[in-house]
């Protein structure tokens, strides 16, 4: 038994220490953002958050998180209460299959939090772990440049929000 | 429209009763076609041919709830969005009054594959006359009701309107099987200039829950007791399992299940990681024997060239008084190329009492159900497929193979659900590939510069091996009593396959085309985004632009002197425009301008590209600067979706044209993963993507998935020329090609 803290919430996980986050999130959480691509942390479809860092859930093993901070993009928001970065997304419509979309987000995310008015390019070399079969490219970067400007006015975009 | 063929559901019914209902109308359209024997009855719009009754399509139920059915299948596509604009147009409802449900064979019509970029045409159609159909036929059951003439009512926010102002719910009007009639073969369509839901960037239905983790792919369906299983294949096409001791695996922690059926092997464990532990033992333990079969990789001009073929001319034109002065050849090649879907195949199968449930990411269930069925001898009555969305889908993946995978492995355990998955480099492996082409072209200028004569051939494998039969899945193939996979057949013209848009839309005087169809496929092929037109409009467009070089023309105004369709010189003029196209205007340094027309399959969407290609002299990598495009696709329904699509397109189309290619020993496929077969990051991304989008209100829907692949590759190819100097015609068009050529 290893105690995972994912979205702010403890969980008792009962899973072997080598058994990799993204199953466990999967599986025994039941949360569907992160997703399987290749298991190999090639493609970036299985991207979450561990303490503010953007991590390759399929390649990242349990026993390497105990005490730590895991976030996924459930955490993040609702489809009724959406965080900045999901309403960017729904805004530039930045999907077509939405396969690749979640890990994106929590990589946009991580690095939002840490820098909030990235440039184009700091963007583009950011995401260089994701693959999207899709090309979708042109609108996730889109999405990603509203995202930074959301959360710049997060306080009045809530308020915009409540009163939809 | 003549009144006698007014659907009166009472009267219909006082004729007999509900089997009689398709009898009636038949006399009904009889007697009307009698009364104007000279106009040809037309046949019903869209996939309303093959299924023509409008409850088929519509559903209203008598609290006025609404459901549209569709054969066809979301895959990423968006067309849920805009079928349900169209059903809310026609209907006269808000868009978000109504719901669709997508292919499913116990709820919807059989709309075969989709596939060809053919859903919205044949579905939408569908969807839009048998909305307005119901429509119709809700006025007229409003009308009876208070002994008034029709043209008194209108509709509004999903009532009918009497002249009074009363307001008949549409749930109040539908009776029992109302609906339950055969379409009528014209509808009276909404005028354009009054559409309040199509024609608008409306968001998508799925992108919410997409981008908030909500459940929205098979991958995320989690049954009671659902249990995980993964599949062992064999390490190459045909290879045998000799010898798999199994025992040890049994016992590992959370095995349910060790399934062997001939050179079938899977493993089936409570949870998933567990399942990926066994079946890493599992394979360990399976010895196979193998035979090598694989064709040289290195030469495939050799190998398609020299297979045997089945040869036919289909496409001919001679005017003799065109004379040709100048004459020149190419041959162009494409490699095997991946789908790719970045989540591997996936479905998920319960067999109970008999039944066999399957949920699967296929283009067709239908024919799945068939294949699914054939393949564990039960009969197709007993077999349902439910489509759920699957990471994004360009073609024959392995959706159809993880649904047979599934299926097999859950007759195993009945009652109980089974979910599988494949592994990242099964996909890479197994996947039906997008088959490898050579096309041979030669053409003659006169003296004034204007093409005189032309001839194309193409060597191509089928470009559909797609289930229908068992034989067609892998599953099938490797059972101990195995499944045949089918003969190969040359997909019919005017659509084709290996010679799909291989016959020219420009005007040549003399024109030849001869399609060299082989039928041996020493690598696992089948339908990938726009089959043959991706190679034959990149070796037509840049073609079109070595001739317009030799005729010392510039580009986009030596396809406009070749081309009289009026709509294709509109998006021709539109992305030129767009792009700020201008004759004899260089690219900056290092950089050079492409461009590139067609219509997919000369029949469906129209789309020029203009590219701007930078080139690293010293690398030879080569960048996609900025694109423009412009589309025609006809009515256009949700112009963002079309934008999406387009984008898409070339982004997608440019990631094969420059870094993709299947490779193999002569044996086994070795491009097993992303670096093994590396694909577009977003390092080589564009600056900007521009689409154009020339809408023809009332026009036919035109399919518009696939029209941008071959224009795309040619547009990058011919600015790759352009700034180079050399032109490259073996795909992909690496950047080792590109510096080899430089400093050739």
């Amino acid at each position: 038994m290893i105690t995972l803290k994912v979205n702010g919430h403890d969980h008792r996980v009962d899973a072997d220490p080598d058994t990799p986050l993204l199953y466990v999130l999967r599986d025994d959480l039941a949360l569907n953002a992160a997703k399987f691509g290749c298991g190999l942390g090639q493609c970036g479809a299985c991207t979450v958050i561990v303490d503010g860092k953007a991590v390759l859930s399929c390649v990242t093993p349990l026993l390497l998180l105990e005490g730590k901070q895991v976030t996924t993009l459930e955490g993040l928001g609702t489809i009724e209460a959406p965080a900045p970065i999901q309403r960017a997304f729904m805004e530039e419509q930045a999907a077509q299959c939405g396969y690749c979309i979640a890990g994106m987000m929590m990589r946009a995310q991580a690095l939002l939090q840490q820098n909030p008015k990235p440039t184009d390019e700091q963007i583009r070399s950011e995401l260089e772990p994701h693959l999207c079969r899709c090309g979708t490219h042109m609108r996730i970067l889109r999405a990603v440049h509203r995202a930074a400007h959301l959360m710049q006015t997060a306080d009045a975009s809530t308020v915009q929000r409540s009163a939809r | 429209m003549n009144g006698l063929v007014i659907l009166d559901r009472r009267r219909v019914l006082a004729g007999g009763g509900a089997l009689i209902v398709s009898f009636s109308l038949s006399d009904a359209f009889a007697q009307d076609q009698s009364a104007a024997p000279a106009a040809p009855a037309p046949s019903s719009p869209g996939s309303l041919k093959g299924a023509p009754f409008l409850d088929s399509w519509i559903r209203i139920d008598a609290d006025g709830s609404i459901t549209v059915f569709t054969g066809k299948a979301e895959l990423g596509q968006g067309f849920k969005t805009a079928f349900q604009q169209i059903a809310a147009e026609e209907l006269d409802i808000p868009f978000e009054s109504l719901k669709v449900v997508t292919a499913d064979t116990r709820r919807t019509a059989n709309e075969g594959y989709t596939s060809g970029s053919h859903s919205t045409q044949d579905s939408g159609t569908a969807i839009q006359n048998a909305a307005a159909q119901v429509r119709a036929l809700l006025i007229s059951e409003a009308a009876r009701r208070l002994n008034l003439p029709v043209e008194n009512f209108r509709t509004e926010n999903g009532a009918v309107i009497a002249p009074d102002g009363q307001r008949f719910g549409y749930g109040d009007l539908v009776a029992a099987d109302m609906l339950h009639v055969q379409a009528q073969p014209t509808s009276k369509l909404k005028d354009p200039a009054t559409f309040k839901v199509m024609g608008r960037p409306v968001p998508r239905v799925d992108i919410p829950a997409k981008v908030t983790g909500g459940a929205a792919y098979v991958q995320d369906m989690r049954l009671p007791g659902m249990v995980h299983s993964r599949v062992v294949r064999p390490p190459s096409y045909g290879a045998r399992l000799t010898e798999c001791d199994t025992s040890a695996i049994e016992k590992m922690p959370g095995v349910v299940k060790v399934i062997r059926d001939g050179n079938f092997l899977a493993v089936v464990a409570k949870k998933e990681f567990q399942a990926i532990k066994a079946m890493a033992a599992l394979s360990a333990a399976a010895k196979w024997k193998e035979t090598p079969g694989l064709p040289k990789q290195d030469d495939l001009l050799g190998v398609l060239t020299g297979l045997p073929s089945q040869d036919s001319t289909i496409f001919e034109r001679s005017n003799s008084s065109a004379i040709g002065q100048k004459t020149i050849e190419a041959t162009y090649t494409r490699p095997y190329q991946a789908h790719g879907s970045i989540g591997p195949s996936c479905a998920v199968a319960q067999f109970t009492d008999g039944a066999m449930t399957v949920w699967t990411h296929t283009q067709g269930v239908y024919p799945d159900r068939q294949g699914i069925a054939e393949m564990l001898r039960m009969p197709p009555s007993s077999v349902r497929c439910i489509h759920v969305e699957g990471s994004g889908c360009y073609g024959h993946n392995g959706a159809d193979d993880a649904a047979a995978d599934a299926a097999l492995i859950a007759r195993a355990l009945p009652g109980t659900p089974v979910r599988v998955q494949w592994m990242r480099e099964q996909e890479h492996a197994w996947e039906p590939f997008g088959p490898a082409m050579v096309t041979k072209l030669k053409a003659s200028l006169d003296g004034n510069g204007v093409i005189a004569d032309w001839n194309f051939e193409v060597w191509s494998n089928t470009h559909s091996m797609r289930p229908g039969g068992a034989g067609a899945m892998l599953a099938a193939q490797h059972m101990a009593q195995p499944f045949t996979p089918p003969t190969p057949k040359p997909m019919p013209l005017p659509e084709g396959g290996g010679d799909r848009n291989a016959i020219p839309i420009y005007k040549f005087p003399n024109a030849h085309v001869v399609n060299h169809f082989i039928p041996d496929m020493p690598v696992r092929v089948s339908a990938m985004r726009s089959l043959g037109a991706y190679h034959n409009v990149f070796s037509i467009e840049s073609f079109m632009d070595e001739l317009a070089t030799a005729a010392g023309a510039d580009p986009v105004e030596f396809r406009l002197k070749h081309l009289d369709d009026p709509r294709g010189r509109d998006v021709i003029e539109s992305a030129a425009r767009g792009f700020g196209w201008q004759k004899g205007k260089k690219a900056p340094r290092d950089r050079g301008f492409g461009f590139a027309f067609a219509r997919y399959k000369n029949l469906a969407a129209y789309c020029a590209i203009a590219s701007e290609v930078e080139v690293n002299r010293e690398t030879g990598r080569p960048r996609l600067v900025r694109a423009v495009a412009a589309v025609d696709s006809g009515q256009v329904v949700n112009p963002d979706g079309l934008i999406n699509q387009i984008e898409g397109a070339i982004v997608q189309s440019m990631s094969w044209t420059l870094y993709e290619a299947v490779t193999f020993d002569d044996t086994r496929i070795t491009s097993t993963d992303w670096q093994t077969y590396p694909i577009l990051r977003f390092n080589a991304v564009p600056d900007s993507i521009e689409v154009h989008v020339i809408n023809r209100p009332g026009q036919p829907f035109l399919g518009s998935g696939e029209t941008g692949q071959g224009p795309a590759a040619a547009s990058i190819a011919n600015a790759i020329a352009n700034a180079t100097g050399k032109r490259l015609r073996d795909l992909p068009l690496t950047r080792k090609k590109i510096k080899d050529a430089i400093d050739a």
